[in-house]
């Protein structure tokens, strides 16, 4: 089973660090997990909590979140308030019956291309060994509140 | 004006002029030893007498002291004057037969032998002839009073308050500077007042930085003005004629209004001292290339010649590239100008002494226009290249003869030997490092840094100029390590960019700003805190949030906090997000 499991990783990059981070892994020719499909934000402070719920009840196995370093954020103080939503949002994943380390927050500067490798190949190994995400709770699966607040 | 005669020549001076500073502008010249035209006139010496007619006959003045007055009549050099004076010199030959001044003086007064013998005869060639130069300069120009004259007649002398060592001496060294005899000598340690580069040679509190500054005028160095110790001296102020020195000048902070940044920044150079095997602060004659650079320079301290420490042309010298860079324990990058430049010291020694030259090299990188051709010219001019990182530079120092001598030893990799290279000289091409505030610099303009700590930019290709916040470029070495031309080229595109932005006359923003949609927005105000921009106020009329595209920067942070989803974000609507990530899932 845990071998033929591919896990689906959706990654949440800032425009201005991890995404250039991932443009340098590209443009360096790196290697990394196939794993993790991207979408960019402007900032990581524009990743809405719902956004990682929906991509949780779309079928995420793990949801990994890239921003700029702790005072070298484009907008000044997005990625502070990212900090605090995840904080948050992964005790209510735990309630929500969801392993909290399926939400993985990391600070990757635009120079960082190796490290945004790493950091990609060491979460899809850590996601393959959780297998895949098994919501039980019938607030995510099903017609839930949190699903439906999204259009 | 004052009108007086000069040995019969008539000459206007200015009141208060005194006899030999009238005498100086008819080029007459009367012997002095105690004077000094910063210092208040004493007339101890009495050797600038000269004769001024009265009703009487003639009466011997010492010039240097007696003020001009109108329809003076004064012989400087007439039999009467010339023997008064050889008198006032055959009394101090007497005291002091070896003192060189005294002895100038005396050939040219044409006195031989002193017919007396002095009680207090000192025949030393730096003895103290009591001008009192020094005595004034510390209390008139320095303010420090810390010498004087004590005890009376013949037992006169110049002595510090109970002959102890001064407190008030400030260490300035000014009545060292005045001595005519050298008695007075100030043995410096460590010399304050050195420019701020590289420490290669001497100098004083007024000086200009290097001869090609930009603006060419001299700076007073506050730590070695006596000016800024005492508050005394000023005599740079009374030398100047067009009245340009002012010490009241403090540090200011200008601030300017700008639109855009080039980031120029540059570089710092390795300290090759931590790597203790090259021997840098330890062994004489290990210089960096930019110590080098300065020793070549015709305006440095040898006047562009190079010399060991003991004045001697080097035999052999060795240059060491990629002293910190291509090393995985420093820099793992490439500095890129080394080679070249190594080469040019090659070029350079080859020219101006007939030492042996030893470039020590891992690859010689030698692309650029020309570059190639420089390299197998400085090859047939005799520079010998050897392939291997140095391991270490050792003291030779077999015997007496070889005192001094560097052994640089190294894997020669061309022929697979161990080889040891005794030379006099080792220069160390350092490596090219971020400057030490890059990081602030970094925050300060929200710019991004390479791993090796060079400031990033936007694109390696399409935007090297550009950095990732807008209007802000970046040119030089602050981007990475660069020679002249690729620093002029991209500087060159920097300015360029900024003049494009300048010429079209307004900014492109972003369309990624946000808006809130006033019919669902229920005025929680969660979203007014949220932006760090403060873009976002709250309108108490309609009670709902109001949004200033023109202060919006986009990050979305508003957005994402927001309960009801009345805030959203052009290009990144919710709909368009939770649809993308529906559609990555797929």
């Amino acid at each position: 089973m845990s071998e033929a499991f591919n896990p689906r990783i959706v990654g949440f990059f800032c425009n201005w660090c991890t995404y250039l981070a991932a443009d340098l892994a590209g443009t360096s020719r790196m290697k990394y997990a196939p794993n993790v499909r991207v979408v960019r934000t402007m900032c990581s402070g524009r990743v809405d909590p719902q956004l990682v719920v929906w991509a949780f009840r779309n079928g995420a196995d793990g949801v990994l979140i890239g921003g700029c370093h702790p005072g070298d954020c484009h907008y000044q103080e997005g990625n502070y308030k990212t900090l605090r939503r995840m904080g948050l949002l992964r005790t209510m994943l735990a309630q929500l019956g969801i392993q909290p380390e399926r939400l993985r927050l990391e600070w990757i500067s635009a120079s960082e291309g190796e490290r945004l490798r790493d950091v990609m190949n060491e979460f899809s190994a850590q996601i393959r060994q959780l297998g895949p995400l098994e919501t039980k709770s019938s607030v995510i699966s099903s017609q839930s509140s949190v699903a439906q607040a999204a259009p | 004006m004052i009108s007086l005669t000069i040995d019969g020549k008539a000459v206007q001076v200015q009141e208060g002029s005194t006899l030999l500073q009238a005498a100086g502008l008819l080029d007459i010249r009367i012997p002095t030893l105690c004077y000094h035209p910063l210092i208040k006139p004493f007339a101890a010496c009495r050797l600038c007498l000269v004769a001024v007619k009265t009703r009487w006959g003639e009466e011997l003045v010492p010039s240097c002291h007696v003020p001009c007055h109108q329809g003076m009549q004064v012989r400087t050099d007439s039999e009467h004057v010339l023997e008064a004076r050889r008198f006032v010199l055959e009394l101090m030959l007497a005291r002091w037969p070896n003192v060189p001044v005294l002895r100038t003086l005396a050939e040219e007064l044409g006195l031989r032998q002193p017919r007396f013998t002095s009680v207090v005869r000192d025949e030393r060639e730096d003895a103290c002839v009591l001008c009192g130069l020094c005595v004034r300069a510390c209390d008139e120009v320095v303010g420090a009073s810390a010498i004087s004259f004590a005890e009376r007649g013949i037992q006169r002398r110049v002595a510090t308050p109970f002959d102890l060592e001064s407190e008030a001496c400030i260490g300035c060294g000014v009545c060292a500077l005045v001595c005519p005899t050298s008695h007075i000598k100030f043995e410096v340690e460590e010399y304050k007042g050195k420019p701020p580069e590289f420490l290669l040679g001497p100098n004083t509190a007024v000086y200009i930085p290097t001869l090609q500054a930009v603006p060419r005028v001299p700076v007073i160095d506050a730590e070695a003005c006596i000016h800024f110790k005492t508050g005394g001296c000023q005599k740079c102020i009374e030398v100047c004629e067009p009245l340009a020195v002012n010490h009241d000048m403090l540090d200011q902070e200008i601030e300017v209004e700008v639109g855009q940044v080039l980031v120029t920044t540059g570089f710092d150079t390795f300290d090759p001292g931590p790597m203790a095997r090259y021997g840098y602060g330890r062994f004489d004659n290990v210089y960096t290339g930019l110590d080098m650079e300065r020793m070549l320079n015709a305006t440095g301290p040898t006047g562009g010649k190079v010399v060991l420490k003991n004045g001697q042309p080097p035999r052999a010298v060795g240059i060491v590239h990629c002293v910190g860079s291509r090393d995985e324990n420093y820099h793992r990058y490439c500095s890129r100008l080394c080679c070249m430049y190594a080469l040019k010291f090659g070029h350079l020694l080859k020219e101006r002494t007939s030492s042996e030259v030893y470039n020590f090299y891992i690859d010689i990188r030698a692309g650029g226009k020309g570059y190639e051709e420089f390299y197998s010219r400085v090859l047939h001019e005799g520079v010998n290249v050897i392939r291997g990182r140095v391991a270490e530079v050792v003291e030779a120092g077999w015997s007496k003869k070889d005192e001094g001598t560097l052994l640089i030893r190294c894997e020669d990799t061309l022929i697979g030997r161990f080889r040891e290279i005794p030379v006099d000289m080792v220069v160390l091409c350092t490596a090219l490092e971020p400057r030490h505030d890059a990081e602030q610099l970094a925050r300060l303009f929200g710019l991004s840094r390479s791993p090796d700590g060079f400031f990033l930019e936007r694109h390696p290709k399409l935007e090297p100029v550009a950095t990732t916040t807008g209007g802000v470029y970046v040119a030089g070495c602050a981007q990475g390590p660069k020679d002249i031309p690729d620093t002029v080229a991209q500087a060159g595109a920097a300015a360029a960019q900024a003049l494009a932005l300048i010429d079209k006359g307004y900014v492109e923003i972003e369309p990624v700003t946000a808006f809130i949609g006033e019919e669902i927005c229920s005025g929680c105000q969660i979203c007014v805190g949220m932006c760090p921009y403060t873009a976002i106020h709250f309108d108490s009329e309609k009670s709902v949030a109001a949004l200033n595209e023109a202060l919006c920067k986009g990050c979305g942070t508003c957005v994402a906090a927001c309960p009801s989803g009345a805030a959203q974000q052009n290009l990144f609507l919710d709909e368009q997000l939770f649809a993308e990530v529906q559609g990555v899932l797929v």
